[in-house]
């Protein structure tokens, strides 16, 4: 191969596709490109369709004729309309937000506060035991987890009313209590993910250079001190990269627990942008114009809380995604 | 020798050095680390003991740290529930189907674009990166899956996963990082092609990062409801969560049903038991295969997680 490729090497016109193809070393590494076939086809079908199929929500549907072959609607915008309108506009928009930005409130400084004090830890087996437990609750899914929830908090039944009562209080079921949910969803949320999260700052913790630490020992630090004006500010980019990243999340409230949680009684407050788009589409009346206007509006807000918050990270931190 | 001598003398020192205030600072950083550690557990080992125990004292709470009248009644009636059973056996189907097309599909994307000398590799990689932060939403991907590429069931549900962004970039920098290009290199000098050098060089090598990621796919899966929920329409092909959902949260006592039990308020009371041992058992899959792979995982993690 490569000999053939050395003695015709002069004979080789230095224009056309074929030279173009030889300098970029397509004809070598062809078969990387073969590769790709299958995982980029992939993604054209179930990433990109998808966001082409986005132009639903300047559309009126018909089934007969799909989402190309449907009209466009009269006024472009008359869907984002029909929601700003609705009654539930100013409810999920709301319950969303208060839900995924409590859930960042609390969600995100305490697995950077378990990094800290889990790299204080000198006993290594001490150390790896709570790393390990906190990572378990990670694994359980989601159904599980509601279920536990629910088995705990029921009124005739669950251990957390069994103990409220044997201290005076009475019992509850406390899925059904609206003012309750909130915190059980952030609190059964940070329950379940702070071990994990914390991975990627005792990952960076790891990078941080001894001889700084040596340094600050030799100018009279204590340790206390070492963790807060070293070991911190070490992995300030991580987390602030992390922020960014969570931003991107803030009108994006994960919908698998929220439905999960949700019931009859507790509505107005667990009501979100995802379950409704749910229930407005698939589950009951086949609103799908509709409910791809509201997740392109979601989309679009997303997008623009992460380049933002980005862009004040660029000039606060230095710090950026792109 | 001598630099050695040097760092034991800084050791030593430093640990001399210990501070009454830093022997106090560990100290209370040590409790409230296993205080955390108390409280994720607890639940845990509630939710174990609760389901080894008879329902009455579960539910007179008598069950505190220790399982009261040690029993496997529990995990017997969950044995006669076909439709866990049914749910068990499609997840474990979909589990194996679809980790391993995730894994396929995942390393075919992730090894071209971990070539230096691939053309058009930043383009590639911009399009592998748009989806992980804007998407077509739940009714575009509906009717498209549906409609255009008319999936159902399983298929649908399988392949609307496919390949996962992040876990590629994890997987494309493990790639870049642990392995030398110079073995690639070489190999390619020796005549072996790019299909051979990712089967026998760099497959061998990245045991580690494989296991990682088919374990978040795996996981994924198995804990996942959604997809199958709006995907599955045919009962007999539901997945374990969806059965589980049915029991667990929305409270359908007909679905485990006691049999020889004939009041309501002690087959209320059972079946609350029951829960607690149907929710060990399927959590237990994942928890098994979490100690194999964590051998592998700090290593697989780090590397991802520093540089993507």
């Amino acid at each position: 191969m490569s000999d053939r490729s050395i003695k015709t090497a002069g004979t080789y016109k230095r224009t056309g596709l074929g030279h173009w193809i030889r300098q970029r070393r397509i004809n070598k590494n062809w078969q990387f490109y073969v590769m790709l076939i299958l995982p980029l086809l992939w993604y054209v079908l179930f990433c990109y369709l998808p966001m082409y199929g986005v132009v639903l929500a300047f559309k009126k549907y018909s089934a007969m004729k799909g989402i190309l072959g449907s009209p466009w609607v009269d006024p472009w915008y008359k869907w984002f309309m029909k929601y700003y309108q609705s009654p539930y506009f100013a409810r999920t928009i709301t319950n969303t937000f208060i839900l995924s930005f409590s859930s960042l409130l609390f969600g995100f400084p305490l697995p950077i506060l378990l990094a800290l004090l889990l790299n204080e830890v000198r006993n290594k087996t001490f150390q790896k035991f709570v790393q390990n437990v906190t990572y378990i609750p990670h694994f359980l899914s989601t159904v599980v987890l509601v279920g536990m929830l629910t088995c705990f908090t029921n009124r005739d039944f669950g251990i957390v009313n069994k103990l409220i009562v044997a201290l005076g209080g009475t019992a509850e079921n406390w899925m059904q209590v609206p003012s309750l949910f909130r915190s059980m969803y952030v609190g059964s949320g940070v329950w379940q993910n702070m071990g994990w999260d914390s991975i990627i700052y005792i990952a960076a913790l790891a990078g941080v250079d001894p001889q700084l630490h040596e340094s600050a020992y030799i100018d009279g630090a204590n340790r206390y001190q070492c963790m807060w004006h070293i070991n911190l500010p070490c992995i300030l980019p991580t987390v602030i990269i992390m922020l960014i990243l969570n931003s991107g999340h803030i009108l994006s409230v994960g919908f698998e627990k929220v439905y999960l949680m949700q019931n009859g009684l507790n509505m107005a407050v667990s009501d979100v942008i995802s379950t409704y788009v749910y229930r407005i589409s698939l589950l009951s009346s086949n609103q799908f114009e509709l409910s791809t206007a509201i997740g392109l509006f979601n989309s679009v807000v997303n997008c623009a809380m992460l380049v933002l918050v980005n862009k004040i990270s660029k000039k606060v931190s230095d710090v950026q995604l792109w | 020798m001598a630099q050695a001598t040097t760092r034991q003398v800084i050791k030593h020192r430093r640990n001399s050095r210990q501070s009454r205030g830093d022997i106090v600072f560990e100290t209370i950083v040590i409790i409230l680390l296993a205080l955390l550690a108390l409280v994720i557990i607890y639940p845990l080992y509630f939710v174990v003991i609760a389901s080894f125990s008879e329902a009455k004292a579960v539910v007179g709470g008598d069950v505190i740290f220790l399982p009261k009248g040690l029993t496997l009644d529990n995990y017997m009636e969950c044995f006669k529930n076909g439709d866990l059973m049914l749910g068990y056996k499609n997840a474990f189907i979909l589990l194996i189907i679809g980790t391993a097309v995730y894994l396929f599909l995942t390393i075919l994307c992730a090894y071209p674009l971990s070539r230096r000398d691939l053309w058009g590799r930043n383009g590639i990689m911009i399009f592998c990166t748009i989806p992980m932060f804007f998407g077509g939403g739940l009714i575009p991907t509906y009717l498209t899956v549906t409609k255009t590429l008319n999936l159902h069931n399983w298929a649908a549900v399988i392949l609307v996963g496919g390949v996962s962004t992040y876990n590629m970039i994890i997987m494309r920098t493990f790639f870049q990082t642990s392995i030398p290009f110079e073995l690639q290199e070489a190999a390619e000098i020796d005549g072996s092609t790019p299909f051979g050098t990712l089967i026998r060089i760099i497959l061998p090598l990245s045991i580690p990062v494989i296991c990682v990621i088919g374990l978040y796919y795996g996981v994924g899966i198995w804990n996942s409801y959604f997809s199958a929920l709006i995907y599955v329409s045919d009962k007999n092909l539901w997945p374990l969560q969806l059965f589980l959902r049915q029991i667990l949260v929305n409270a359908d006592l007909s679905a485990v049903d006691g049999g020889d039990v004939a009041d309501m308020a002690r087959r209320a009371m059972r079946a609350e038991i029951i829960k607690y041992a149907i929710c060990v058992l399927a959590s237990i899959p994942m928890l098994v295969i979490y100690p194999f792979i964590q051998r592998y995982f700090v290593k697989g993690v780090m590397i991802g997680s520093v540089k993507g």
